[in-house]
């Protein structure tokens, strides 16, 4: 499982792709940073005058934290989709399934890979955060519960990429499957704001982030997670060893 | 629980069968394949071949029949049974993206080959495969010959006692393929070995023992010796028994 983690990893890195996103989620997330970061202290004077007021976590960590969902789920897409599909076009699938490991290693050993690389995208995030401490102290709670909420989505998102790249021998076609359907879960969401409540809005994987957002963590929330990454696992697996059986 | 063991013979396939939906590709081929013995598996196009190949290593489930490794089921305990061979499918299995040196520690790393004893396992198959100085090249920059070199190279990386080859010397020029069968005949030595092959003149200085199919069916079997014997060619023994069955279907 870590052998092929490992060389996930090792081939994401040859290549120029991973270099370009984790560049541009840093120039996206910088961005947006400094863009909140000049809100705040431009609002600052006010919020002083406020009995309670909402420190920089809040204002600044916490959105910036939405917006690195929003960048995971965009780079989702490009990264999973080579995962299985790309294998099976190079004819590789057939190298992995000969050697002697279970299909449950080779699934589990692809989300990991694609997780770890995640891992990157949330650390440059929270490096963002904690350059914060220069000005001010943080809400470590509130950054913990976010950390913890960004991880458990990109996780999802990962699980989700994996599956549908196991539908297709196109890695273009896993690609415009996982965008679509993360776009809708991400549709989901916004559409059903309003009308707080009702069964779509707990399908929507962004709906359970906020709460993580906020400095929530609800064991309901931790559920919906794990069910969702466990599902598209265990789907993932069915899938291939599926091939086998039927061919 | 009984482990790997030579007093059985190294692939033993007992009726296999399979089917695709309502097309039958594989009507009840039996397999056997000796100690240091080469096996030449031949047929046309489309009869069943790759399709046995794909299951003897378990890629594909059988839908009827069974499968020993050195007398260990591939159906019930997967993981021991693929120890024991190495696979080189039709289209090398490469990574483009990976250098030989990194490629080849991956697949010892697959095939459980002790950490420590991997560096030597990588220089016998580059020794042994003629990829001595190629070790940090891209494997997406070789030539076609030295891909299936790297290809034979990950097949034999855990030192397995059953190497499977399917077209092992497809699409090389003739220069490379005596390298590779030169090579094969090497491994065959202490090895069992099966391969599949159209060239029938690789089957007659390579194998000891042939088994041609054609339709999902076993439709001739038997040693190279005695066909030598007897005066008659592989290729004679093939269109007959080929042909035969086609005017019958």
């Amino acid at each position: 499982m870590l052998t092929i983690a490992e060389k996930e990893l090792k081939i994401l890195f040859c290549s120029p792709l991973a270099w370009v996103i984790l560049a541009l989620a840093q120039v996206v997330l910088a961005w947006v940073f400094l863009a909140y970061l000049d809100t705040f202290l431009q609002i600052q004077p006010q919020l002083v005058k406020i009995a309670n007021p909402p420190g920089v976590t809040e204002t600044i960590v916490a959105p910036l934290f939405l917006v690195a969902a929003i960048v995971l789920l965009t780079a989702t897409p490009l990264l999973s989709a080579r995962l299985i599909a790309e294998e099976r076009r190079n004819q590789t699938l057939t190298f992995l399934i000969s050697a002697p490991i279970s299909i449950t290693d080779i699934v589990l050993g692809k989300f990991w890979g694609l997780v770890i690389f995640f891992c990157a995208i949330i650390v440059q995030v929270v490096a963002l955060s904690v350059s914060l401490l220069l000005g001010g102290p943080l809400d470590f709670g509130l950054l913990l519960s976010n950390i913890a909420g960004l991880c458990l989505i990109a996780a999802s998102f990962a699980a989700l990429g994996l599956y549908i790249s196991c539908l297709s021998a196109q890695p273009a076609a896993a690609g415009a499957g996982a965008l679509g359907i993360l776009l809708s879960l991400w549709a989901m969401d916004s559409v059903t704001a309003e009308s707080t409540g009702g069964i779509v809005r707990h399908l929507s994987l962004l709906a359970h982030y906020a709460n993580f957002n906020r400095g929530v963590i609800d064991s309901f929330d931790l559920a919906y997670f794990a069910i969702f990454i466990v599902t598209f696992l265990l789907l993932s697996i069915r899938r291939l060893d599926r091939e086998r059986l039927h061919g | 629980m009984t482990a790997f063991t030579k007093t059985k013979p190294a692939i033993l396939a007992r009726g296999l069968c399979r089917h695709f939906g309502r097309r039958v590709a594989v009507r009840d081929i039996d397999l056997e394949l000796g100690y240091g013995e080469i096996l030449g598996f031949l047929g046309p196009n489309g009869a069943g071949k790759s399709t046995v190949m794909r299951m003897l290593t378990g890629n594909l489930a059988p839908s009827a029949g069974s499968i020993e490794i050195g007398g260990i089921d591939l159906v019930d305990r997967p993981e021991e049974a693929k120890k024991h061979f190495g696979y080189l499918p039709e289209m090398a299995p490469l990574y483009r993206e990976l250098t030989v040196t990194e490629y080849l520690r991956f697949a010892a790393r697959l095939h459980r080959v002790n950490t420590s004893r991997i560096p030597f396992a990588l220089n016998r198959v580059m020794k042994g495969c003629g990829l001595g100085d190629s070790g940090n090249r891209l494997i997406g920059l070789l030539s076609k010959g030295y891909q299936q070199r790297v290809g034979i190279a990950q097949a034999i990386i855990h030192d397995p006692e059953v190497i499977i080859l399917d077209e092992p010397t497809g699409g090389l020029d003739p220069n490379q393929i005596r390298e590779i069968r030169a090579l094969i005949r090497e491994l065959g030595d202490n090895r069992s070995v099966i391969i599949s092959t159209h060239i029938m003149a690789e089957v007659e200085s390579l194998c000891d023992r042939v088994q041609i199919v054609n339709d999902g069916r076993t439709v001739f079997a038997g040693r190279i010796a005695m066909l030598k014997q007897q005066g008659i060619s592989v290729e004679e023994v093939f269109v007959r028994s080929t042909m035969n069955s086609e005017s019958q279907a």
